[in-house]
């Protein structure tokens, strides 16, 4: 019997030891990826991390560099009309899918026209909305042929719009509006996004896809910038855990993460000083009301009181001590064209906010024997949770609020917060989708899908409609500053803090840059020697 | 098989909140189109009756999460994965619980039965969710000697944490259920018979008690790798391992409706004929079944 132990023994040994192959294919850059992309195909991603990805194998009209400047992309130059209308792009003749053929306006044409046709079902179908016709082909009223994109030749491609855009060109840089190759979807039928069958324009192309796993992209020979391309090959591992991304860091497997575990902040930050990558985010972490049902439908008072109740310092400072900045507007530093509004208290000191907070609150009807009972809802996480224990002991001790805590799973804490039966108080958060106060505003205008508390203020939703039509840009920006200044007044959101994003980078990485927007485009980066 | 499929089905629908639910809405028209293209918008029965219609031809669906695969595809990929690990850990169990059941058998009511038993009791107590970060902790962290989690290029060394954790159990409950058999059949008069012929202990295990004892456990073999299965669920999420059961959580997490019920009907399959293996291995093993 002993014998057959040890055999049992010897046999996992000699299973352990054997060893895959190594790989020598050049520069290899592994990234860490918090979860995984739906899909490869441009129009049917939605998570920030397939739009990571699917940046670097793709490429749209327009890109960012390093630093998140705006730059040309597959095409080299454009102009906008007068009125601001009308978009004519002139494409790079070099540019080349990664099968070699040549890119052209046609491309784009048959792609933007497939993002908005129903049967796509793309997640990203109404983002360019503004396009001739776009909404109602969306809705099925229109054919997507008459979509407002046209190919004057194969180097040309003209957009109209239905009103003008300031941020078009941002909006150009999505994978949501890269072009597909329709060659390879005739070929391939569904199976076209399979890696081995994916044609792409950027300057990766996809080589293997291991759900649950990893993603492998290769360099594209055919790019038009191959020669300015460092890295070979790119690894996405999948890391859903932030703690299993980290001791994979510390391993030595990876290169770059995509996040830092709350619990492990001030470890790493003492470990990895220099690391640690912190950048200001165009993200708002934010308590949003039910403004559909009691107590804060109608008591403007009671919401500001629970605002300022909050000392959003001692949030940053001490519960979460990443460098995040408080928030005392909706909209965050960093947007082009744009001076963010600041709520009104936001100059007084905490003790005075206190002041005017228990004042408010007695205003409204609440006092020592008639506390306001309220629930906070969020979804379970730690952090979350820290977040809102330290937020009901500051109502607690500053009002005498009796807060509940209520912790859900994510997509149950999503459907009550869309159905405003259930919910006081929930967390959500957003995050732009470009440098604009636009995307931060727009979504709190009345019936957008995204405004969480149901906020619907007519003076607030005409400011914004005065905005969108407004050629002049400065004026735009006031009707956007003017509409945020209501916004706040009205005290529809509580918005506590603007994300930091924080990774960890190896030191063997060349060419990082922080930038507002997060994207770090593989294409800008390089690995120094011995790596 | 139906009344499982016909559960499932109402529970995934059931749970609230939606497989395209996210922080970032969709707006109305994108969200219609979407659930067309999955047919979400079609009654609940008639949802029912097309996904039966495809499963009766093999077809899982397509996965609602990962839009580039089907839960064909999906399961196909994982599946080879749960299995090997599932069958390494049964492999382990089986040989270090029996070997270990047996010694304790034969040494029964001395110092090392205590301690297999001790040992073993500790195995079944501890779930496999302390267990396998303690492990992880030590001999990965801590010691260095083993990887903590998986990645297509790290060597086969990869494997040990995982199926140890997985086996730990049962080998546990294997190993007492081969000494409480054992010892039951080591007092038989057909072994009294075998020692007065003159055989060695080693011998008289080996021939004539081995095999008759192995029948509670292989009739536990069943249940084992049932348990096994729902036991990988934890372990692949804690070693991040793509197999099937970690799949199953993310799935459930998403409300990716098919996937989950794809992986619920392939276990359940897959539960029924293990069960009818061990059926037929006892038969095998134990002539007199085959009589009755």
């Amino acid at each position: 019997m002993k014998t057959r132990i040890l055999l049992a023994l010897l046999a996992v040994l000699a299973v352990s030891a054997c060893s895959d192959a190594p790989e020598d294919e050049g520069l290899i850059l592994h990234r860490g990826l918090p979860s995984e992309p739906e899909s490869m195909d441009p129009h049917k991603g939605r998570t920030t991390q397939a739009a990571d990805v699917q940046r670097d194998i793709g490429e749209g009209l327009l890109s960012y560099n390093a630093t998140g400047a705006l730059v040309a992309g597959a095409a080299h130059s454009w102009e906008v009309s007068e009125q601001g209308r009308t978009y004519t792009f002139y494409l790079r003749p070099e540019a080349r899918w990664s099968n070699g053929d040549a890119v052209i306006a046609d491309h784009f044409v048959s792609s933007l026209r497939r993002l908005v046709t129903p049967e796509t079902g793309a997640f990203y179908a109404q983002y360019l909305e503004d396009i001739v016709n776009a909404e109602d082909i969306v809705a099925g009223r229109k054919a997507p042929e008459t979509l407002g994109v046209e190919a004057v030749d194969d180097l040309t491609l003209r957009l109209s719009l239905d009103e003008p855009v300031p941020y078009l060109l941002n909006l150009l840089t999505h994978p949501s509006t890269f072009p597909v190759h329709p060659g390879s979807m005739e070929q391939h039928g569904e199976a076209f996004v399979r890696p081995g069958n994916l044609l792409s324009n950027g300057a990766y192309v996809l080589d293997e896809w291991v759900p649950g796993l990893s993603i492998v992209i290769r360099r594209n020979e055919h790019y038009w910038n191959n020669a300015e391309t460092a890295i070979d090959r790119v690894t996405y591992h999948i890391l859903v855990q932030p703690m299993a991304e980290l001791n994979r860091y510390r391993a030595g497997d990876l290169h770059i993460t995509s996040n830092v575990p709350a619990d492990a902040f001030q470890t790493v930050k003492e470990q990895y000083p220099d690391e640690l990558k912190l950048a200001q985010n165009l993200g708002v972490y934010y308590y949003g009301y039910n403004l559909t049902k009691p107590p804060f439908r109608d008591s403007p008072e009671l919401r500001q009181a629970l605002s300022m109740a909050i000392d959003r310092d001692m949030l940053t400072d001490k519960i979460i001590g990443r460098g995040e900045k408080p928030a005392y507007s909706w909209v965050p530093p960093g947007v082009a064209n744009y001076e963010p509004t600041v709520v009104s208290f936001a100059s007084l000191t905490q003790e005075e906010r206190n002041i005017v907070a228990r004042r408010l609150y007695a205003e409204a009807g609440y006092g020592p024997d008639n506390p306001l009972q309220v629930q906070l809802r969020y979804n379970t996480s730690d952090f979350h949770r820290r977040v809102a224990v330290a937020i009901q002991a500051m109502w607690r001790d500053v009002l005498g609020v009796e807060t509940t805590l209520v912790n859900e799973e994510f997509q149950v804490l999503l459907a009550n917060v869309r159905e405003r039966e259930i919910t006081q108080v929930f967390r959500m958060s957003w995050v732009g989708d470009y440098p604009d106060a636009h995307t931060f505003l727009s979504i709190l205008q009345s019936g957008v899908s995204s405004n969480t508390p149901g906020y619907a203020n007519p003076e607030f939703d005409s400011l914004m409609e005065r905005a969108s039509s407004q050629t002049d840009l400065y004026q735009r920006r006031l009707y956007l500053e003017e509409a945020e200044r209501i916004l706040l007044g009205d005290h529809a959101v509580i918005p506590l803090y603007f994300f930091v994003s924080e990774r960890l980078v190896s030191s063997a990485v060349r060419g990082w840059e922080d930038n507002v927007l997060d994207y770090h485009y593989s294409q800008h980066l390089s690995l120094s020697a011995g790596e | 098989m139906l009344l499982v499929i016909a559960l499932a089905f109402l529970m995934v629908h059931a749970a609230p909140g939606g497989p395209f639910d996210a922080e970032r809405a969709l707006p109305p028209d994108v969200e219609a189109n979407i659930a067309r293209a999955y047919h979400l918008d079609e009654p609940l029965p008639q949802q029912f009756l097309r996904y039966l219609s495809g499963l009766l031809q093999g077809d899982l669906g397509p996965s609602f999460r990962y839009r580039d695969y089907t839960v064909n595809d999906l399961i196909g990929a994982a599946f080879p994965l749960s299995l090997k690990l599932g069958a390494m850990a049964m492999a382990l169990a089986l040989v270090l619980g029996v070997s270990a059941g047996t010694v304790a058998a034969l040494r029964q009511n001395t110092a090392l039965d205590r301690i297999v038993m001790a040992f073993s009791m500790t195995g079944i107590s501890i779930p496999v969710f302390v267990v396998a970060p303690i492990l992880v902790l030590f001999l990965a962290v801590k010691l260095q000697w083993l990887p903590a989690g998986w990645s297509s290029t790290t060597s086969a060394s990869r494997f040990v944490l995982p199926v140890v954790t997985l086996a730990l159990p049962q080998i546990a409950y294997i190993a007492r259920l081969t000494r409480a058999s054992m010892i039951d059949v080591l007092s038989r008069d057909f072994i009294r018979t075998a020692r007065a012929q003159g055989l060695g202990t080693m011998t008289v295990v080996r021939l004539h008690a081995l095999k008759p004892a192995m029948l509670p456990v292989l009739s536990y073999m069943g249940p084992a790798i049932a348990a096994i299965l729902t036991g990988s669920v934890v372990v692949e999420e804690i070693f991040g391992i793509p197999g099937l059961g970690q799949f199953f959580v993310r799935a459930a997490g998403n409300r990716d409706y098919t996937l989950v019920l794809g992986i619920v009907v392939f276990y359940a399959t897959l539960i029924v004929l293990f069960n009818l293996v061990v059926d037929i291995l006892y038969g095998v093993i134990d002539p007199r079944v085959r009589q009755r």
